[in-house]
């Protein structure tokens, strides 16, 4: 029964997650949000295996095609901002300046 | 064990370190680099896969996706952070409510892996409209505050239990293509409906939701696909999400279905009018003279700051005032702006050192022996009627207690009330100046005031 062990994992990847984010700073709320933002767009995996297919249906492969476009979307600006708005976050204020 | 397991496998703790390093300002940009990586490999992994044949496609689709992701995150000024959250979040749950089309006309499975799809779809296809109207609102394309309609509620209720019908029929005989439009269509609507109600005040709640749902759909995709990595990333991201919007719904001492279904701001016409009570007001030249005479001052931004774009100017003049030697914090309540930490970013990319910006438990034992709090644009969060009345819309939020500063300024456009549409008896105390006008040119003429005095 396959079911059964993805959901232990689900159980267990979710427990992993509750007591990580529990630890981070309101300070970081933001970033946080984008950071997880980005990483849901996993689903790009999900993605590519419809899309790319041997047999696909022409339904198929349009629907799989947006939604590499979507999630790529998604992911590429998910991380880029997470870094820069991280990249602002600075203890002392720069002496070279 | 195959390559590719364990590429997924490396992939997933890479995720699980990603979130691990968030946890400090230090180690968090380590974390982003974690979770790209995790995701390079989860991309290449899949790629190398021998099911997968056709590339050309693909990598077209993701060229085009990174050439519409990397000017989304670049060229986007920070205050604009929760409507590029709004959309990104759009995007990936189009993406997977997709594929959970592709696959339910693919191969109309039954059981388990259809209750699996219905789930992915239902909630991929709510938050991809919910966002879009998220993002709307934010960016005040659409009307900020709420929209209620009599017996909305019933609606709502009435729409999701149609779809759940929908989705049990489906399970039960996957071969109704007829159906499957309705229950679309169904799931879009309710994602458009439910954020119909939801005001500006509400929205860190509603994003951080949002965030949980595009995450579960994952998971769900992750079920129906039978991949384990799916179903982690999903997890990971559904909890995050449900965690932060637990926390600003007991920032703000309501419950998640009073923020869903309660219309926060529905008072607004009722609390216009009533007597006008007189408020003492200050110059800029008198407000100068009283931050430069203060040894301690707090200052306390919200929303309106965002607006504004003040948080340069107010770093200026965090640096005049620290300049004379005057002790400068920022106090953040935790639902201050549009989505959680949303001032901390601000204030971070004014150059703000962040060892300077306070949550709100830790400042307000402070308050009492402070000599300033200056409000910029905020109104709800240092309302004490929170605290004092009872029979107020906000009673028992968390507020910042302002109020117990010596002195009390607050910059604030007009007397408008804020986004709960209630009074703030703040503005009438004995202790309180207000200072009318724009945030950015008030706070840029208490700087030059303080560098032309002495």
């Amino acid at each position: 029964m396959n079911y059964e062990f993805g959901l232990y994992v689900f159980m267990l990847a979710a427990f992993v997650g509750f007591e990580l984010i529990r630890r981070v700073s309101p300070l970081l709320h933001t970033p946080l949000m984008s950071l997880t933002n980005a990483i849901a767009s996993i689903s790009v995996v999900g993605a590519i295996l419809v899309s790319g297919e041997e047999h696909a249906s022409i339904l198929s492969r349009v629907l799989g095609l947006i939604a590499v476009v979507a999630a790529t979307t998604n992911m590429v600006s998910g991380f880029l901002i997470t870094d820069r708005m991280l990249k602002m976050f600075r203890k002392r204020e720069p002496k070279s300046k | 064990m195959s390559l590719l397991a364990l590429l997924y496998i490396l992939a997933a703790a890479l995720f699980i370190m990603a979130l691990k390093w968030m946890s400090s300002p230090a180690t968090a940009r380590r974390g982003v680099m974690a979770g790209e990586v995790g995701m390079l490999l989860a991309v290449v992994g899949t790629l190398m896969r021998q099911e997968v044949v056709s590339y050309e496609w693909i990598v077209g689709g993701l060229l085009v996706g990174a050439a519409i992701g990397v000017p989304l995150a670049i060229l986007m000024p920070m205050t604009h952070v929760p409507q590029r959250t709004a959309i990104s979040q759009a995007c990936g749950a189009l993406a997977s409510a997709l594929i959970g089309t592709a696959e339910y006309y693919r191969q109309y499975p039954s059981g388990f892996t259809m209750g699996a799809l219905a789930l992915e779809i239902l909630l991929g296809f709510l938050t991809f409209t919910a966002s879009l109207m998220a993002f709307g609102k934010l960016n005040e394309m659409l009307p900020s505050r709420p929209i209620t309609f009599k017996g909305q509620n019933f609606v709502n209720l009435g729409l999701l239990l149609a779809a759940v019908g929908i989705a049990v029929s489906l399970i039960i005989n996957p071969n109704q293509p007829m159906l499957f439009p309705i229950f679309v269509g169904l799931a879009m609507t309710f994602g458009i409906l439910l954020i119909i109600p939801i005001g500006g005040a509400d929205m860190p709640t509603v994003i951080a939701l949002l965030n949980s749902y595009a995450g579960l759909s994952a998971a769900a995709m992750g079920f129906a696909l039978d991949n384990k990595l799916l179903i982690i990333a999903g997890a990971l991201d559904g909890s995050s999400g449900l965690i932060l919007s637990i926390i600003m719904c007991r920032a703000m001492n309501r419950s998640f279905t009073n923020v869903l279904f309660g219309a926060f701001g529905q008072l607004q016409a009722a609390a216009v009018g009533g007597e006008v009570k007189p408020v003492r007001s200050a110059s800029p030249e008198e407000a100068a003279q009283i931050l430069e005479d203060a040894r301690s001052v707090i200052i306390i931004p919200g929303y309106g700051m965002a607006v504004a774009q003040a948080q340069h100017k107010i770093r200026e003049l965090y640096d005049a005032l620290t300049k004379k030697g005057i002790d400068v914090k920022f106090a953040v309540h935790p639902v201050a702006g549009r989505m959680p930490g949303h001032m901390n970013v601000l204030l971070a990319e004014a150059d703000v050192p962040y060892d300077k910006l306070v949550e709100m438990d830790d400042i307000n034992p402070e308050m009492g022996m402070t000599d300033v709090a200056l409000i910029v644009g905020a109104n709800d969060i240092v309302n004490p009627a929170a605290k004092n009345d009872p029979t107020s819309p906000i009673a028992g939020m968390p507020i910042l207690d302002a109020y117990k500063a010596r002195t009390v300024m607050i910059i604030k456009r007009g007397m408008a009330a804020g986004f709960a549409g209630i009074d703030n008896e703040l503005y009438y105390a004995p202790n309180t100046l207000m200072l009318f006008g724009d945030a950015k040119s008030f706070v840029a003429s208490l700087v030059k005031e303080l560098a032309g005095g002495h």
